[in-house]
């Protein structure tokens, strides 16, 4: 099947209004007689779920977890990105457009970004008009900060809690529906399969994860919103719970993969400390404002520091190596997060890790409490301040932008960030690619759509800060509700989907085979120990660099490593009751198929860009080296095992944007 | 560290459900809680039993999943936090820990330390949200000023994660707490306003009937919040309930 | 309005209400004793009035025993409707490390303290309303005095009862210590959360118990012979 990405002609600037104005309208009363299945409650599903519901349709919502608000957007700290110019400091749709694409070093797709940006100013009136308390400032109005890679300050955010607010925004309007009952909410229920009746999506097929039964659920239409793929490193920011099944079921029945080797590695996040590690935290990109990252500049010092006879604060100011500042002196440490985690990693492999892993680096506030202290001694007419007035000056700022993160740090490590500097080392935070879907947010399956992150639509190569919980709340808000109504047009006369044809059999009889293939394996291995080997080879061979012979390992190790899953893995408990080891199962056995996709996507993309970054396309300082020939995008079907996978490309074109090398230099 | 677990195992929500105690060795001091029950899940499963069911999911204290009763207190002993940012330097070796599920009439157990919290959900149907469609052109962001403080004091509300410590630790089992939380984080801001008798009166409602208990006043919710969600919300919630009585 | 009531914080919140009434009475009847120490005569005064005095008798003296009876059967009610919601007993539970003994026990002050109202009863209460209206003589007089003071001082004669007393009015001060703010918390007032009310709190739930406390002792020392 060629891709056809369906976007709109006409200028940019237009393309969205103009097709708004053109797309087909189901009528209110037809509404009430359209189902559609919506897979998420995160920013996306969850917002896209109230919409709909507001519209007409009756929408039946499913999650993972015992409620909506629960779901993993709740964890962003930072904020929202939108283009109000209300700092008046020449922010626009076009410059959030750029910037947007810039940073994602130009490898998404340009109607789609504009759009984004078109709507984000939306995004910030509904969400307060919904009761989001947005941080203000004296005068009443709200107040923004600005994040790594851009020039402006557009970021809207709710203390270090912003995702937690959207979401529970977006929590709001689902409840206001479900009391009106307009949406049915299923949690607890885990998506297993999609059913697909004479070529469109017509259904899920979904667990009940407390009674364990099997259930079919049937609509006019399948909206995923599933989130990403990040666990498939097994160790990331992502909840326990996130993973890739609802949308790699949709892609083994017809919809393409697209660009699964982007994924964003978070330069702060706080480092591993043993082989028991369940996650990684993260720690606000927001932090890279004040601190200075370093490591030792002499070996002998690290040494020191790992054997506890040197302390990071022993070390004068030219024994330490500010390599941010070194290599990129016009961004410094607000480099983008791919270049900062890459060059955390470039410093730790080369044996400059300052913990006992080895894979740590320092973020120092020493420099910050003292310029604010300095600040704060002028501005209170304190002459001659003593040093230790100045650090309690200075300290008390400090605390007061980032005082949760502190203490959130101190809870972790045990360690005062205010005495020593804290220890970052990068994490798998995000992920870029992900379903491809056109400007409809349909994917190459009819009436079957994906959203959020779960898509991979918006961010490119690289996702910019504050941008995902935007692009999410797009999709479900803003764009997904008109667009899925020019499809769903044509099915006023359908009438209600019967779940009761040989469609929903087979696929529920495959679900139920799987299940009862897990709980009756008598393997000798946990869940886990899969899915942390997993784990290692994908941060190993497809972390933050990749090279052509790791990868070609990776694909080979990954398909050993699922051969011994289907023979070893051991899932005690039964399929009709609540088990988690056995939901876990099916979770890791689709990232043990996904995770092949992604090396081999990885392999077949001889470039550098954004979070995908292949050793052998460097420039000679070491930065990611673009290549004119891979401007397009990855769109992978499914043909059985992930190395029959056939690549199909979606050509990008840009006619708003002049293609540039990124330098932050 | 060694230590002894004495956890209550429950097969499902109409099982009798008993304490049964299970041995932990070389448990790291840098271990977050419940890594520390991943160990012991996965020697469970090692061993072909099933592992003990607990929530979780974001495991860094905001989505508001983990609920353990641990040591006689609602998410441990450390203060500001929650279950999964509870870290093993807060025991000692040779400790014997009592893990139970958060317990009350309203939050029957699934399984295990898993129970089912349904009832919070049930009440912000009731009326925790503002009546305002989706349309892209709702009035501009910045047309309502909101004073600094009413917004901060809405978002310190709003901060509650759901996840029931008020309740579990409450000698009442009452919900004031999270309802409270709610109730003022609409009735601080201008768009609360147009709703706000009806919020109250269906939420508190709503409330009742889920068969949480009374609020007595004791503040151990507060202590226990892992957000430090304040009792002045549930004077706020009073004070709605009562305006809107003589309304 | 109704609708209210049934609510549990308007139960609460009549609750609160009651308690505010009879924390009133509290300091009132306080005063009074109080004169017992100082003056006699001062004391039979106010007695003989507050004895006779149609107003007190015939209102305020219902919508007292209306406030102390609402205030139990309520209290109990809230109590059992709690026990209710709790469900399952935690194997272990650690109460004092986020909430006072007083504020988790006012059901076992408050039994305590109904316990002494029923002994106050029968001490007093039920004598006067048999002098006075079953049989008949409001003159407040007995040998051509007033009897009053010297009836107070007739029952605290015993060690026993005096011990009773303290050790009630002890609980009761246990009771208040919680009550005071929490009664401010429940009609919406965040000022039970200031430290001023606070510490008048404190001050109400030590004095007045106290005060009690020191006048039976009082009696009981100065004129047991």
């Amino acid at each position: 099947m060629a891709l056809d990405s369906k976007v709109p002609k006409g200028p940019i600037k237009d393309k969205w209004t103009d097709y708004k104005n053109k797309i087909n309208l189901v009528n209110p009363a037809n509404k009430r007689h359209i189902d559609v299945i919506v897979v998420g409650t995160g920013l996306a599903g969850g917002s896209a779920a109230a919409t709909l519901a507001e519209l007409g349709y009756n929408v039946k919502a499913f999650a993972y977890q015992d409620s909506p608000r629960r779901a993993h957007s709740i964890a962003a700290q930072g904020g929202i990105n939108a283009a109000k110019n209300y700092q008046g400091d020449g922010d626009s749709t076009y410059r959030l457009f750029y910037d947007t694409v810039k940073g994602g070093d130009y490898r998404s797709r340009e109607a789609n970004v504009y759009r984004l940006a078109e709507v984000s100013t939306n995004i910030i009136d509904q969400c307060v008009a919904q009761g989001v308390p947005f941080a203000r400032d004296y005068g009443g109005l709200l107040d923004n900060r600005s994040f790594g890679g851009v020039l402006v300050s557009r970021t809207f955010y709710a203390k270090g809690q912003t995702g937690q607010q959207l979401l529970l925004g977006a929590y709001s309007a689902m409840n206001r529906q479900i009391a009106r009952g307009k949406i049915e909410m299923f949690n607890r229920h885990e998506m297993l399969d999609v059913v697909i009746v004479d070529g469109k999506a017509r259904g899920i097929i979904a667990r009940n994860l407390v009674t364990g039964e099997i259930e079919r659920h049937s609509a006019h239409a399948v909206v995923i919103g599933s989130g990403g793929y990040g666990n498939v490193y097994f160790l990331s920011t992502n909840a326990m719970g996130s993973n890739v099944t609802a949308a790699w079921k949709i892609h083994k029945k017809g919809a393409y993969f697209a660009n699964p080797c982007y994924t964003q590695i978070h330069p702060t996040c706080i480092p591993r400390s043993g082989d028991y590690q369940s996650k990684l935290t993260l720690m606000s990109e927001s932090l890279r404002n004040d601190g200075r990252i370093w490591v030792p500049k002499h070996l002998d010092d690290v040494k020191a520091i790992r054997e506890g006879q040197k302390k990071p604060t022993d070390l004068s100011e030219e024994d330490r190596d500010y390599y941010l500042e070194r290599r990129y002196p016009a961004f410094g440490n607000l480099v983008p997060r791919d270049v900062a985690s890459r060059a955390a990693k470039e410093r730790c492999d080369a044996g400059y890790g300052v913990n006992a892993t080895g894979e740590a680096v320092y973020l120092d506030f020493a420099a910050a409490i003292e310029r604010y202290g300095k600040e704060q001694a002028k501005i209170n007419n304190i002459e001659n301040a003593s040093e230790a007035k100045i650090y309690e000056l200075g300290q008390k700022i400090v605390e007061a932008k980032y005082g949760n993160l502190f203490q959130m740090y101190e809870k972790i490590v045990d360690e005062n960030p205010y005495e020593t500097p804290m220890m970052i080392y990068p994490a798998v935070h995000y992920t870029m690619g992900g379903v491809w879907v056109d400007y409809n947010l349909m994917t190459t399956v009819p009436g079957l759509y994906c959203i959020g992150e779960a898509n991979f639509s918006d961010h490119g190569a690289n996702r910019l800060g504050a941008s995902a919980l935007m692009q999410g709340l797009a999709d479900g808000y803003f764009v997904l509700p008109y667009t899925i109504g020019d499809y769903l047009s044509d099915d006023i006369r359908t009438g209600e989907i019967s779940t009761d044809t040989k469609e929903f059999e087979e696929a529920e009889k495959s679900v139920k085979e799987t299940i009862n293939f897990f709980v009756n394996n008598k393997g000798s291995k946990s869940v886990d120990h899969f899915h942390k080997k997993l784990g290692k080879i994908m941060w190993d061979k497809c972390g933050m660099s990749r090279n052509e012979q790791g990868l070609k390992e990776a694909i080979q190790e990954i398909s050993d490593l699922r051969k011994e899953f289907w023979k070893e893995v051991s899932v005690p408990g039964g399929s009709e009751e609540y088990n988690e080891e056995l939901a876990k199962a099916g979770r890791v056995a689709d990232f043990l198929e996904l995770g092949e996709l992604f090396a081999k996507d990885a392999l077949v993309r001889e470039e550098s860009a954004g979070g995908h970054f292949r050793e052998e396309h460097q420039t000679p300082e070491g930065e990611a080296k673009r290549m004119k020939e891979f401007q397009f995008v990855s769109a992978w079907e499914y043909k059985g095992e992930p190395k029959d996978a056939v690549l199909h490309k979606e050509e990008l074109v840009y006619e708003n944007i002049e293609v540039k090398e990124r330098s932050y230099k | 560290m060694n230590l002894t677990l004495k956890i209550w195992r429950q097969k499902d929500s109409n099982a009798k459900g008993q304490m049964v105690d299970y041995k932990v060795t070389e448990i790291s001091e840098h271990m977050s809680f419940l890594e520390m029950m991943d160990v012991l899940n996965e020697q469970l499963v090692g061993k072909g039993e099933e592992p003990v069911a607990f929530d979780h999911d974001c495991r860094e204290g905001i989505c508001g999943m983990c609920s353990m009763y641990i040591n006689g207190e609602a998410h441990g002993p450390d203060r500001g936090i929650t279950t999964c940012q509870l870290h093993m330097r807060m025991f000692k070796d040779g400790d014997t820990i009592t893990i139970e599920p958060f317990r009350a009439a309203a939050f029957p157990v699934i399984k295990d330390l898993v129970v089912d919290r349904g009832a919070f959900d049930r009440i912000q149907h009731a009326g925790g949200y503002i009546s305002v469609n989706t349309s892209g052109n709702t009035q501009d962001a910045n047309a309502i000023p909101i004073s600094k403080h009413a917004a901060d004091e809405a978002m310190d509300a709003a901060t509650c994660i759901g996840c029931g410590a008020c309740v579990a630790t409450c000698k009442n089992s009452s919900a004031m707490l999270f309802v409270g939380a709610k109730v003022s984080q609409y009735a601080l801001l201008p768009q609360g306003q147009v709703e706000a008798a009806d919020r109250v009166q269906n939420m508190v409602a709503q409330m009742d009937l889920e068969g949480f208990g009374n609020c007595t006043n004791t503040g151990a919710c507060e202590v226990e919040c892992p957000k430090g969600i304040s009792l002045d919300n549930i004077a706020r919630m009073n004070r709605e309930l009562m305006k809107a009585a003589v309304k | 309005m109704s609708g209210f009531f049934k609510s549990s914080i308007g139960r609460k919140v009549a609750m609160a209400l009651s308690a505010f009434f009879l924390m009133f009475f509290l300091l009132q009847h306080l005063v009074i004793n109080l004169l017992s120490v100082f003056s006699p005569d001062a004391f039979n005064e106010v007695s003989h009035f507050m004895g006779t005095n149609p107003l007190v008798q015939f209102a305020l003296q219902p919508v007292l025993i209306f406030a102390v009876v609402f205030h139990f059967v309520m209290g109990f009610i809230l109590e059992l409707k709690n026990k209710k919601a709790n469900g399952v007993s935690y194997a272990k539970n650690n109460g004092a490390a986020n909430s006072t003994w007083m504020s988790r026990n006012m059901i076992y002050s408050g039994l305590v303290v109904l316990a002494f109202i029923v002994l106050h009863f029968i001490d007093f209460w039920i004598p006067e309303i048999n002098t006075k209206y079953i049989v008949g003589d409001m003159t407040g007089l007995h040998n051509g005095e007033f009897r009053y003071y010297h009836e107070l001082v007739e029952k605290f004669h015993s060690p026993l009862r005096v011990g009773a007393y303290v050790i009630s009015f002890v609980l009761l001060g246990l009771h208040l210590a919680h009550g005071f703010t929490s009664a401010f918390q429940s009609v919406g007032s965040s000022a039970g959360r200031k430290k001023v009310l606070q510490n008048i709190g404190k001050a109400y739930s030590i004095l007045i118990p106290l005060g009690f406390i020191v006048i039976a002792l009082f009696h009981h020392l100065t004129h047991n012979h």
